[in-house]
């Protein structure tokens, strides 16, 4: 079941709003389709990232994915727990194996952003 | 044809099997072949490590070689010593064209005295036919055949793959020992059996006809051994320190650059080779293949330069995260005077060097010291 307490991208990444902070990762289908993951790669904390820019790398044993921002933002926090354990991220991709925390800049992009059954139609097409 | 032809990629008599059993199905050589079953890459790679487990291996093509002078034929345009082999054993070797460039890695099976299988890869098979056709032209007695559609191909691999064999089939498959060919009987179908591989471990490649393959491949399954497909097969032999050609090796590489030396025999009469891999051989190569692992956080990959003190001095031609040593390991070629083990060098990854430490292959060895 994809959560509807978050918004999705085009790109397979959720934001879940609380605040002035949305809490950013990948989507269970994404996780599907990249397999095991064995390596992630996130900026550090205080860096700034752009809504659909490009902030870090998730690897699985065969391929490489850029990973794009759903927000804008500045990083507050950000999940070291996935660099040492990567397969989180498999195994609890909404919850234990989020990636980062941002402090949105511009809160109004997340119209830009889908709801859980638009993002499920979406997958169902990509299927 | 072994299975059926859809559009543009073949199907082996195993896909519905795969489709079946959850398979991520995939185009490779060709083929539409399983990536990796439910379970995941790593897990296969544990349960081949492990226990044992089981690949659709009918996409690799096999070559059939008979008639008087098939043997003494086969020395002259593979680097093995065939005339050499003794019936029922197998040997590793390239097949290089006349430049001394490897058109493609092999086993060639001596079956019987003057009977031969070859076994090519799947994406090479019609440049190899191609090769040897006119070469088998001035020896009008030796026939060859293309056999990959009478028989499917199912690689088992694992510590126990031996012991689950031989409870399933009607004779002890364990008595072949390693490197070797005969023949035995599972689900009631007789096939070939050798004791090959590509995973670094203990293991058999079993060859059933085309119309047993199915029953064969659920006998095995029902037995205990996991499913597994490309994904796994490839971590497991960049573990083992194997080639992959079309990654590693290819034309444009002579054996001797690629650490293959050990396989190359080209002292048999009328070897097209000779010429140039004596010359080559007496040369030196100025590049040579190492196996390294990464120092730095991040995973190499296929055509990542390698640099010392900001000079290029080589290229990755595989990497990946390697479940088995909880490391992330590579093969490339480097210049030579960088190819010692311990050497540091750093490899640029996506845009970011990266240190990695030269280490002695193969990375894995089943081999308990």
């Amino acid at each position: 079941m994809t959560p509807d307490d978050r918004k999705y991208s085009k790109e397979h990444e959720w934001a879940l709003v609380t605040g002035i902070v949305a809490t950013v990762g990948i989507t269970q289908f994404a996780t599907e389709s990249l397999g095991d993951v064995v390596f992630v790669d996130l900026p550090e904390v205080g860096s700034s990232i752009e809504q659909f820019g490009k902030f870090g790398e998730v690897e699985s044993v065969k391929a490489v994915s850029d990973l794009f921002s759903p927000v804008s933002g500045t990083i507050t926090e950000r999940n070291d727990a996935v660099i040492d354990d990567p397969e989180v991220v498999n195994k609890s991709p909404y919850e234990a194996g989020w990636l980062l925390k941002v402090e949105l800049s511009a809160p109004s992009e997340i119209d830009d952003l889908m709801g859980a059954a638009d993002y499920d139609k979406l997958t169902a097409e990509e299927g | 044809m072994p299975g059926s032809d859809t559009g543009a990629y073949r199907r082996t008599t195993l896909y519905n099997a795969h489709v079946n059993l959850g398979a991520k199905m995939v185009p490779f050589a060709g083929w539409e072949m399983p990536l990796n079953y439910p379970g995941g890459i790593i897990s296969e790679v544990k349960a081949v490590r492990s226990r044992a487990g089981m690949f659709d291996v009918s996409h690799m093509a096999r070559l059939r070689f008979s008639g008087p002078g098939a043997v003494s034929f086969l020395d002259t345009v593979l680097s093995a010593n065939v005339v050499g082999l003794q019936q029922g054993r197998s040997k590793y070797h390239v097949i290089c064209d006349e430049d001394g460039g490897i058109i493609d890695d092999a086993l060639v099976y001596r079956i019987a005295e003057e009977e031969c299988l070859l076994i090519v890869n799947a994406g090479n098979i019609d440049e190899v036919v191609d090769w040897i056709r006119p070469r088998l032209e001035a020896h009008g007695s030796v026939q060859m055949f293309n056999y990959t559609d009478q028989v499917g191909m199912i690689a088992v691999q694992g510590p126990e793959a031996a012991a689950i064999l031989d409870r399933i089939s009607e004779s002890p498959v364990s008595a072949i020992k390693p490197f070797r060919i005969g023949e035995v009987s599972i689900a009631g179908a007789y096939m070939r059996a050798a004791r090959t591989g590509y995973t670094g471990e203990d293991g058999f490649e079993v060859m059933p006809p085309r119309e047993a393959l199915q029953k064969v491949w659920a006998a095995i399954r029902d037995a205990g051994v996991e499913p597994c497909g490309l994904g796994s097969r490839d971590v497991l032999r960049l573990e083992a320190g194997f080639m992959l050609h079309g990654t590693d090796i290819s034309r444009d590489n002579n054996p001797y650059e690629a650490g293959l030396e050990r396989f190359v025999h080209i002292t048999s009469p009328g070897y097209v080779a000779h010429d140039a891999l004596a010359r080559l051989r007496a040369q030196g190569t100025h590049r040579i293949m190492v196996g390294f692992k990464m120092i730095g956080r991040g995973i190499p990959r296929h055509g990542q330069a390698i640099s010392k003190s900001g000079q290029t001095v080589g290229t990755v031609t595989s990497g990946t995260h390697s479940p088995t040593l909880d490391a992330n390991i590579g093969m490339g070629y480097v210049d030579r005077r960088f190819a010692a083990v311990s050497t540091r060098f750093d490899i640029d990854v996506r845009g970011r060097l990266i240190e990695a430490e030269v280490t002695p292959l193969p990375f894995y060895s089943s081999r308990k010291i």
